[in-house]
């Protein structure tokens, strides 16, 4: 379309070796003038990707490994072959792995979101299966303003590119921030702690005059 | 002795005086040699430098911080992107003053470490204030402390910049993405930008920074993160090192609580525009004019 119109208007300029001319001097070297050109409109190389955090395909054992590391069992290898037990009514009754699991997150109970004979999954509220790893959508059922802001990238935070044009970049899940147990965000101690502005110099270099 | 007059007494006492004067004017240039390089001391302000002779100066640069700080980095002069004008959004509602901002803006830019500076300064303030005289920034408790939300300010590139207009010398000046831009090699270090700026957003190299070789951010520009010399202002850039770069600044990497919207305020699909366009945003100061390209908002 822009060819098919930027030819003929091309072709009828009266002068075109001083078009080129300006042209040419018009992008020359004046210091605020961008030197380095843009990728062309439109081009993508970034795409975005939601995190998926460690915690929604395993769990904590309580274990290390050999190098100190923490270990985590996938959910899979509990859930996939025990005989699902009875959902409980509150994380109290959980006797293996999800022990001391707090819980205050309103007045849902477990199988508001977990399914009741596959915990390793979640449901929608219309009763829809939903693998773990979709979370996000789970969320959004209830927490509208927030999900409308994530979808704009104006909530959760995120790493690498503004540009996606020069690169991707990566969003923080739901559950990345927020325990989806006890969602609200907990304190921190602050780093950085007040220093004197001006602390006397050290004794080498230039002497006090 | 007769020819010990009034007039040969008047000259002597005025020639010694006038080397006096003359020794005295010239006493900097004993220390010369210490820090300032003949070439550093003849270099021509940034917007009059062609890109070759930009390049022989980022070479003398990095050879001079491999000599004195024991670390090869790359530093490179990155231009504005056509196009693009930068604009950064803060969430205050869920700001919950942590200072890893602030952290991570210490060591992307390769601060002094003693004196633990940063180009963010996070503020505490009473809940229904914005009396910015009563934000207290030395805090160390345990956040977010009942009562109070924080307001994290660092440079709002404003599109009418006061720090640029009293610069004597135009050390300082806004480039086309909307940056405003210290040339650290012409900066005389007067301070008159740092008492212009009602956000108190520019910072003074009271002494030669220090920073431990293995901490030095090797990733540097010109215009920006490079180590500075003492004596002269410096200020935040957005990181234009990495924003110019397509990257995000790394305050906003490294905020866990997902504050900070940065973006092209060119590009209407932007976050940064969203929240413009959605968000009860403000500015601080506003009355003064100033015309930041740093918004405030809160969720509800």
């Amino acid at each position: 379309m822009d060819a098919a119109l930027g030819r003929p208007v091309a072709a009828t300029s009266p002068f075109p070796l001083l078009s080129v001319l300006v042209a040419l001097t018009w992008c020359g070297c004046e210091r605020d003038v961008p030197r380095r050109p843009q990728p062309p409109p439109g081009a993508s190389t970034g795409v975005e990707t939601v995190l998926v955090p460690e915690k929604l395909t395993s769990i904590e054992s309580g274990e290390v490994d050999a190098l100190g590391k923490p270990l985590r069992v996938p959910c899979v290898s509990c859930h996939s072959l025990k005989e699902p037990a009875r959902m409980p009514s509150g994380p109290e009754a959980l006797q293996e792995f999800h022990r001391g699991l707090q819980f205050r997150h309103g007045e849902l109970a477990c199988t508001s979101c977990h399914q009741a004979d596959a915990p390793q999954s979640l449901h929608l509220a219309t009763g829809e299966p939903l693998p773990m790893v979709e979370v996000v959508t789970l969320c959004s059922q209830c927490h509208g303003p927030q999900a409308r802001d994530f979808r704009a990238g104006a909530h959760g935070g995120m790493t690498g590119h503004w540009d996606l044009s020069r690169g991707g970049r990566t969003r923080n899940n739901c559950v990345s921030c927020h325990d989806p147990h006890a969602p609200k965000y907990a304190g921190a101690l602050p780093v950085m702690p007040p220093r004197p502005p001006h602390p006397p110099p050290s004794t080498e270099g230039r002497p006090h005059e | 002795m007769n020819d010990f007059t009034r007039r040969t007494a008047l000259k002597g006492a005025g020639a010694t005086l006038g080397a006096a004067a003359f020794a005295h004017a010239m006493a900097p240039l004993t220390e010369w040699t210490k820090d300032l390089s003949l070439d550093e001391f003849l270099q021509r302000h940034y917007k009059e430098l062609t890109p070759e002779e930009m390049q022989v100066i980022l070479r003398r640069l990095e050879e001079e911080t491999k000599r004195e700080y024991g670390r090869d980095v790359t530093i490179q002069d990155l231009p504005p992107q056509e196009g693009v004008s930068f604009g950064y959004a803060l969430n205050l509602s869920v700001c919950i003053g942590c200072r890893k901002c602030a952290e991570a803006c210490h060591q992307e830019n390769n601060h002094d470490r003693r004196s633990g500076n940063s180009y963010i300064r996070v503020l505490e303030m009473e809940q229904g204030s914005l009396d910015l005289e009563r934000g207290n920034a030395d805090y160390d408790h345990a956040v977010p402390a009942p009562g109070k939300y924080y307001l994290p300010v660092q440079c709002h590139q404003c599109d009418n910049a006061p720090c640029v207009k009293v610069c004597p010398v135009q050390a300082t000046w806004k480039e086309q993405d909307g940056v405003v831009v210290v040339d650290y090699n012409w900066c005389i270090g007067c301070r008159y930008c740092e008492a212009a700026c009602p956000y108190h957003a520019r910072r003074f190299n009271w002494t030669k920074p220090e920073v431990p070789a293995e901490e030095i951010n090797p990733d540097q520009g010109y215009l920006s993160n490079r180590i500075r010399p003492q004596g002269v202002v410096e200020k935040c850039t957005f990181c234009l090192h990495r924003t110019r770069a397509g990257r995000l600044p790394a305050c906003l990497e490294a905020c866990p609580t997902g504050a900070r919207v940065f973006g092209n305020l060119l590009d209407p699909k932007s976050p940064i525009r969203w929240v413009l366009e959605n968000k009860r945003v403000f500015v601080l100061k506003e009355e003064l004019g100033t015309r930041p390209r740093f918004f405030y908002f809160f969720d509800k």
